[in-house]
């Protein structure tokens, strides 16, 4: 068996991965990806923690969180229409009308 | 422990270097010995048999975005079957009835995507109520 | 609880979740009417079923809290404390419906499924609010925040609101991310997620590290719903950019909804570790929002700051004992929505189409102009002050005397101080209005009958809390019993 901890820190790596893309990137759709990221690695944790205890409930929650993902990956990408449809651009630094 | 667990994936391996070897070879055979006349036609790229027509990096239309999130959607909620395929007998005739007002639900989207036409291929109607 | 021998809910547990039933009802009614009718009379109508939906979800939770107890295999939990959330939330709903009924007309947003929307969201934040276990409480958050981006970026023909919109929806999904691990996190280091199980495997041992990080990471990812300090810079640009009536809306209902959520895990689940980590927040987000606050000229700008350091002022609850803690932030939360919703709604009306009048400038004169407008604006923003008569003041003194009674005197003197610096920028307002000549004319249309009946509950329920705040009180003393039971 490839023990738990493995999985722990794969799925950390990924999670971190998309912390990373989120902050460096420009694109609003690679920002995207990279929550979508995230969540994967989340999801990863929860089938580990599943195994490990056991419980199948684990596992059912990644069904969820897979169907809330997609119901926020289509909105996004019909807001991320939105704005280039306003603003004929993607990236973030000039999308700014709305200073931080 | 792990060497042991890895140790099963072994015939895994040498699979994938023994087919990986094979393609590489055939590869590499019909290009070393191969007889090669081009000519235009069959420099071509390969589209259906057509005369390729322009680009292949060209802008989409927009519907197709739509298109692909309906499926995203739609796709992603029939996942939700699978686990209550599999506890039906123990659910009853509850399961039943609560997977049919899910189905339901996810029925009343459609109903709502299609009286908007988003899935209209048509200009007149799409133009005008089209959007997301 | 009894999960595994029984497998069919009983009648009594639909009503546990009633409500939610009714809101989702009346949404699809929306959903389905909206593309069959024209969409330049559907408006009325449309809003119309929406205000009867969340009419009928008060009325349904009344009914539910005749039924206490928990349903749907440990799920969700009707108890005293649900009900007061259910109930502030379908009210913000139905004054929030309300308030749209003219902004709609006079933005010339042409789509129903606004109202739908509405509904959906409101959904998702009483079922936070009832929820007791965490994968429900992260779909209803979702149910809830994915329908409030929606709703921020429904002024189509505006920049800024769609780039709000996606401001929103970018950092909105990064907290739920945080709030995901936190909850996977959690699920490992005890095995469950219920909330309940989750306290008692807290409660009989040396919590593991697992599980100080997981409520660690549950409230970075709250905290980003809330706006608490710091995690807050997302609210003035997406307040700024999203429709004024959304903005009434989503920065109370949701908000409220959050902080349940919040008060249930941390208190309900005896969360390790919680103290120093709100002592910081709390004092960040008063200090910052404050100090922020000071310097802005947009309205909508200003009284986003304000909410930032709101939510801090109701941290401070939480930092204290919960017998005092959990009755305080129900309170503060109730009268927060009270007033703010209040005063979004007058903002709503002044901004007029393309909100072009949310500036300072074109506030000045209102208290001759509109007299009864200004009147209104007046009470709401004297209650954010905290002016004894108005909800606001008890709201504070509450908070903050709990947070005495826990020995906090260093975070009770930030909060005070910093409730000094918050009167200076809405008294400016007032003094704007009611001193100030304007100096071009800026038209002030006539209060249309919803936007009275609206801004007419707001303001009674800010003095009411204000006046007569016993029986509310009261009430949340009950339910934090029920919650710490």
């Amino acid at each position: 068996m490839v023990p738990l901890s493995y999985y722990l820190v794969l799925s950390g790596i990924l999670f971190a991965c998309g912390v990373t893309g989120f902050l460096i990137k420009r694109n609003i759709i690679t920002i995207f990806m990279s929550i979508e990221l995230m969540l994967n690695g989340v999801n990863l944790s929860f089938v580990a923690f599943a195994a490990q205890w056991g419980k199948l409930s684990g596992q059912i929650f990644v069904f969820f969180v897979m169907v809330v993902a997609a119901a926020e990956a289509a909105v996004g990408l019909a807001i991320i229409i939105a704005v280039y449809r306003t603003r004929e651009t993607l990236n973030v630094d000039q999308v700014n009308l709305l200073k931080l | 422990m792990p060497d042991n667990y890895f140790a099963r994936y072994l015939p895994l391996l040498i699979h994938f270097l023994l087919a990986g070897a094979l393609a590489s070879a055939i590869v590499l055979l019909s290009w070393l010995i191969g007889y090669r006349k081009p000519t235009r036609a069959k420099l071509s790229p390969y589209e259906c048999g057509m005369v390729p027509v322009g680009d292949a990096r060209q802008r989409f239309s927009v519907k197709f975005y739509l298109v692909a999130m309906m499926f995203i959607i739609f796709d992603v909620e029939a996942v939700f079957l699978y686990p209550w395929a599999v506890v039906l007998r123990q659910l009853k005739m509850f399961g039943f009835w609560e997977m049919l007002v899910y189905v339901g639900i996810v029925l009343v989207g459609f109903f709502y995507v299609w009286k908007k036409g988003v899935l209209d291929w048509g200009k007149a109607t799409s133009a005008r109520r089209g959007e997301v | 609880m009894n999960g595994a021998a029984q497998v069919t809910p009983q009648a009594v547990e639909y009503i546990r979740i009633l409500p939610e039933i009714v809101l989702t009802i009346f949404g699809i009614i929306i959903m389905m009417l909206d593309p069959l009718m024209d969409e330049r009379r559907s408006q009325r109508t449309l809003g119309a079923v929406g205000l009867v939906g969340a009419l009928a979800a008060i009325v349904a939770t009344l009914y539910q809290s005749q039924y206490p107890g928990v349903g749907f295999w440990g799920m969700v939990n009707v108890d005293s404390f649900s009900v007061f959330f259910h109930f502030l939330v379908t009210a913000v709903t139905a004054v929030v419906i309300l308030t749209s009924y003219e902004y709609m007309e006079v933005q010339q947003i042409r789509a129903g499924e606004y109202y739908g929307l509405i509904l959906f969201g409101a959904v998702g934040m009483c079922l936070m609010s009832s929820a007791v276990e965490l994968v429900l409480i992260f779909i209803a958050l979702e149910i809830s925040s994915i329908s409030t981006y929606i709703l921020a970026g429904f002024r189509r023909r505006a920049a800024i609101s769609s780039e709000s919109s996606v401001k929103y929806f970018l950092l909105g999904s990064f907290a739920t991310a945080f709030f995901l691990y936190g909850v996977a996190l959690m699920f490992g280091a005890t095995g469950s997620t219920s909330i309940a199980v989750i306290g008692q495997v807290l409660a009989s041992g040396q919590p593991p590290v697992l599980a100080y990080v997981g409520i660690a990471l549950m409230f970075v990812g709250l905290g980003f719903k809330v706006a608490a300090a710091p995690f807050h810079v997302w609210t003035p640009d997406v307040y700024e950019g999203a429709p004024a009536p959304i903005v009434g809306f989503m920065s109370t209902a949701p908000k409220a909804a959050v902080f349940a959520v919040l008060l249930r895990i941390l208190f309900e689940a005896h969360a390790p570790g919680r103290l120093w980590l709100i002592w910081v927040v709390a004092a960040l987000s008063m200090t910052l929002g404050n100090i922020g606050a000071l310097v802005q000229d947009n309205v909508k700008r200003l009284l986003a700051y304000s909410s930032i350091a709101h939510a801090g002022y109701l941290l401070v609850a939480f930092a204290a004992l919960p017998a005092n803690g959990i009755p305080a932030a129900m309170f503060y939360t109730a009268s927060y929505a009270a007033m703010n919703v209040g005063a979004f709604a007058v903002v709503s009306h002044l901004a007029s189409a393309g909100e072009r009048y949310v500036t300072m400038e074109d506030y000045a004169g209102l208290g001759r102009r509109s007299p009864l407008l200004a009147a209104t604006l007046t009470i709401f923003l004297l209650s954010l002050i905290g002016i004894p008569a108005t909800g606001g003041f008890f709201a504070k003194f509450y908070v903050f005397s709990a947070a005495l009674q826990a020995n906090l005197v260093g975070l009770v003197i930030i909060g005070v101080l910093n409730s000094a610096v918050g009167a200076y920028y809405y008294l400016r307002v007032i003094v704007v209005m009611y001193m100030r000549e304007a100096r071009q004319e800026v038209p002030v249309s006539p209060v249309p009958l919803g936007l009275g009946v609206a801004l007419a509950i707001s303001a009674v329920a800010t003095i009411y809390l204000g006046v007569l705040p016993g029986r509310v009180l009261e009430y949340a003393t009950r339910s934090a019993g029920d919650l710490l039971r």
